[in-house]
């Protein structure tokens, strides 16, 4: 059934690199092979936990080995307004006797305990690679313990083996899509509502977009998953929208709620000045083709005006400040490309970029924005960022985690910009958070001091 | 103290919040500690990427981890090629000295022979017979961090380290428990050289991830002992064994080289750091130096100054096997009482530990057994449920990932000791101080007037 499920996640029609493939490829699948010694990255199953885990009502149980949980929980920064039950780490720890005994009974009683102790609207199961290989049918325990305990038992078949953090995402989406979303009913609807697929709440940043959202008079019917509660999820077939966060990840959840309830849904980012612009103009425009009404799109027209002229009457100061500064940028995808036109717009030089995890568009995008003679790496590997780095050929370098100690030991400023980060970078005043940190590390006063020679050196 | 609870039966099926971390993990850390050394886990990548972040967090240094990349089919197949392959491709980027190859849940449950592939890697791999290689059974489902540091150790003593003919005059083995930071390795050294003797430590932390500025990129570890540093343990007059985890590869050494061993169960408190201190002393042949005679004396004079406000408090541990030990015993030494002691894992060392309730569990454990004390001395994964609560936290241990300097906190030896007991010693002053704070709190009074208030 998982391979069936594999098949279908990497056949999304809705994925614009899949629609470039040939037949032959495309079944071959989108996860690349992993070389054995020489990879990075997290597995499907905690792709599925990034995915699901932000559902901040639901406990969040790990069937498996004390490493899945033990070693991962508490790490990620995604936020909740209320109910902090997210946060609490549930394993089964399965040990040496429950793997020769089957770990079923166990995985059983752990639901029980978990529902009678916090009783939370729903339990989600977490699949991994050991009770995988004993044939622990988890489906099966979750089935039986939703019907005797009387709450939702999701079973979430992602176990880490199957593949890479990516198709995690993927896997959890038809999770959803399988056991959650319709399976309950809003008490009210409105003309007005949408639902944001693929935006986890890191550092609050959902919180930086809903309030203009409110004020355009959109509604957020139900995030997935950032900030989300339980049947925020299960109501989201009623959103008269979807956006599709971060494209290629959760895409599939944004056809199949198109092709199951005729929500019809666009790609969309909140990173950058324009890029946010464009999202809000596409909701009131799409919104109104549904039949709401049209005042949303002067609505929206105006809270743009507004950001805007406010956006970028802040970021100005930076503009001298900035002058001559060059930026590594180290992430792909389409994340940091949302943001290059802000931060160029607040007087930063771009000096190149990796990607590896971009797609032809992405490039293409690029080389259309910053003519042929700009970097592109497909694949930089850390020794060469350091080189460049201590050549001094960037001022500073902007990543994910993984990169931060290259920089850092070449003793040049580096700035977080993936999951782990503490700041919101969202909307408008994302990007004034994102210069202001940028800035704050460019002009600290280490640098000239870390770099001065020891006293015994000549 | 008349009713010690013994491990309490817990029928728990869902571990909350655990306290354990797994084997491969410890296996890691213990690989991380030699020059030059590239760790890998035998198992799928997630299994690495979750660790690496980990030891990331608490250390903020780069941490190098490679995988197997286990997928479906070479878990079901077999992972010997998948095995060959990460070897030889880190042998062609990075060069290391040494790879340290630590199973995992995965590659365990399908019951990978690492003994046969090891044999059969050394006869495919003639050319790479300069590279050493470690392996390590540590599945993530028995045992823990501890047992996987252990099983490391183990295995580099068992692969490496020759026996000798001579003796070279003062040099001596420190085999170095994982409850250990790199201070307090650098500290032991400091300690051990004030005696004109020679340490060896394995691992030696100290060297790698105590903040190392390396001149060029590097993609394996920074520092550390080096191999044939090891190779040259068998030439010490003595073995000094800190941690009850580290016996099993005290043994080995031991049956290799027939280096005496010496065990310390603890380094922390007044009378385990005198142990230390003599022994040294008397292999030595050398008096004490004065450096270390002043520092016992600010020790002495701070459990004076200190005891006030350790009398009776009642205090929640919850550490590795051996840092719980080291701990608790310092603690119960102050005049503490541990109100509860909470273990990852069973191990022997359980037994000796002076508690009021010992027991197996989880942060959740600690969150019911503490409800009443003054304190909890436990890992950053405790602050959640210590201010729930409402309890004070002091962090010890790994991971701790909201502290600076994680990797350089001393407990060992007389400065050690006396840095422990200011930092915890200052937590119950600045209660005691500070009166609106602690009014508030659910009726903790504030000790009998210790702090002369009549607040209660």
């Amino acid at each position: 059934m998982l391979r069936e499920k594999l098949q279908e996640v990497f056949n999304e029609p809705g994925c614009a690199t899949n629609q470039a493939k040939s037949d032959k490829e495309r079944k071959k699948g989108c996860s690349k092979a992993l070389k054995p010694g020489a990879a990075a990255g997290g597995c499907a199953y905690d792709g599925a936990m990034i995915a699901l885990q932000p559902i901040a009502d639901a406990a969040h149980l790990v069937h498996g080995p004390i490493a899945c949980l033990g070693n991962s929980w508490d790490n990620r920064g995604t936020k909740s307004s209320g109910s902090q039950l997210y946060r609490t780490g549930f394993t089964t720890d399965l040990s040496e006797l429950d793997i020769i005994h089957g770990g079923e009974k166990k995985l059983y009683k752990a639901i029980k305990e978990v529902i009678q102790q916090y009783d939370p609207p729903a339990v989600f199961v977490y699949q991994t690679c050991v009770p995988a290989m004993i044939g622990d049918d988890i489906e099966a325990v979750c089935k039986f313990a939703a019907k005797k305990l009387g709450k939702p038992v999701i079973p979430v078949m992602a176990p880490g083996f199957v593949g890479s953090k990516n198709l995690g995402n993927k896997l959890a989406g038809e999770t959803l899509l399988d056991h959650v979303i319709g399976t309950m009913e809003p008490e009210v609807t409105t003309p007005t509502d949408i639902c944001i697929v693929g935006e986890y709440n890191l550092a609050g940043e959902l919180w930086l977009v809903k309030p203009l959202l409110e004020e355009i008079g959109i509604r957020l019917l139900s995030c997935i998953s950032g900030d989300a509660r339980y049947h925020e999820v299960a109501q989201a077939h009623r959103a008269r929208l979807t956006m599709v966060v971060c494209s290629q990840a959760l895409v599939n959840i944004g056809r199949k709620m198109q092709e199951r309830w005729g929500i019809p849904y666009f790609e969309g980012s909140f990173y950058g000045v324009s890029d946010m612009s464009d999202t809000l103009r596409t909701m009131a425009r799409m919104l109104v083709e549904r039949g709401a009404d049209k005042a949303l799109i002067d609505r929206a027209e105006g809270v743009i005006a507004r950001e805007e002229s406010r956006v970028w009457r802040r970021l100005a100061p930076y503009k001298p400040r900035f002058e001559g500064k060059r930026v590594l940028l180290f992430t792909g995808g389409v994340k940091s490309w949302s943001m290059v036109n802000a931060l160029e717009g607040a007087g930063l030089t771009i000096v190149g970029t990796s990607t590896k995890k971009s797609t032809k568009e992405d490039k293409d995008r690029i080389k259309k924005m910053k003519g042929e003679e700009f970097h592109q790496w497909d694949d930089l590997k850390p020794r060469d960022i350091y080189k460049m780095l201590k050549d001094s050929q960037a001022d500073i370098l902007m990543s994910g985690g993984r990169s931060q100690f290259i920089a850092l030991k070449a003793k040049v400023p580096w700035l977080d910009l993936n999951q782990e980060r503490h700041t919101a970078f969202a909307g408008y005043d994302g990007i004034v958070n994102l210069c202001e940190e940028i800035d704050k590390t460019l002009s600290n006063p280490i640098w000239r001091q870390v770099r001065l020679p020891a006293p015994w050196e000549a | 103290m008349g009713n010690i609870q013994r491990f309490p039966h817990s029928a728990k099926a869902a571990s909350t919040n655990p306290l354990k971390m797994s084997q491969p993990l410890g296996a890691a850390l213990a690989f991380l500690g030699v020059d030059n050394c590239l760790p890998v886990f035998h198992g799928s990548q997630g299994c690495t990427a979750f660790g690496l972040v980990l030891l990331v967090r608490h250390f903020r240094e780069a941490i190098p981890l490679q995988t197997t990349a286990m997928d479906q089919v070479s878990t079901i197949l077999g992972g010997y090629d998948n095995l060959e392959q990460a070897i030889r491709t880190i042998h062609e980027r990075n060069k290391p000295a040494l790879i340290g190859v630590a199973t995992t849940g995965v590659t365990e449950t399908k019951g990978e022979d690492m003994a046969g592939q090891y044999r059969t890697f050394r006869q495919r791999n003639p050319a790479l017979d300069g590279l050493k290689l470690v392996f390590a059974n540590t599945p993530d489902f028995s045992g823990g961090f501890e047992d996987g540091f252990a099983a490391a150790v183990t295995g580099i003593v068992e692969e490496i380290v020759q026996p000798a003919t001579a003796t070279v005059k003062g040099q001596v083995n420190v085999l170095a428990g994982c409850h250990l930071t790199p201070g307090d390795v650098e500290e032991l050294r400091d300690i051990i050289e004030g005696f004109g003797l020679t340490p060896i430590f394995l691992p030696d932390l100290s060297l790698s991830m105590a903040g190392r500025q390396p001149d060029d990129f590097k993609a394996t570890s920074l520092g550390g002992v080096t191999v044939d540093r090891i190779a040259a343990m068998g030439a010490s007059e003595a073995t000094l064994v800190i941690g009850e985890h580290m016996r099993m590869a005290a043994a080995a050494l031991e049956l290799k080289t027939d280096v005496r061993t010496i065990v310390f169960d603890r380094l922390t408190g007044l009378e385990a750091s005198d142990r230390f201190v003599r022994t040294l002393s008397e292999l030595s042949g050398r008096p004490v130096p004065a450096r270390l005679r002043r520092q016992r004396e600010t020790l002495v004079d701070a459990m004076l100054d200190g005891h006030f406000f350790f009398s009776r408090k009642r205090i929640a541990v919850a550490l590795e096997p051996d840092l719980l030990f080291a701990v608790t015993g310092f603690l119960a030494d102050m005049g503490a009482r541990v109100v509860a002691a909470v273990s990852p894992t069973q191990t022997a060392v359980l037994e000796k530990l002076r508690a009021e309730t010992v027991m197996v569990g989880d942060h959740s454990d600690v969150e019911t057994l503490a409800r009443e004390s003054d304190l909890i001395v436990s890992n950053s994964h405790g602050r959640m449920g210590a201010a729930r609560i409402g309890v004070p936290l002091h962090r010890m241990g790994l991971p701790m990932f909201d502290r600076l300097g994680a990797g350089l906190k001393v407990c060992v030896g007389y400065r050690g000791t006396r840095e422990l007991l200011f930092e915890i010693g200052n937590l119950f002053l600045s209660r005691e101080m500070d009166h609106d704070d602690h009014s508030q709190e659910h009726g903790h009074a504030c000790g009998g007037g210790s702090c002369g208030c009549s607040a209660d």
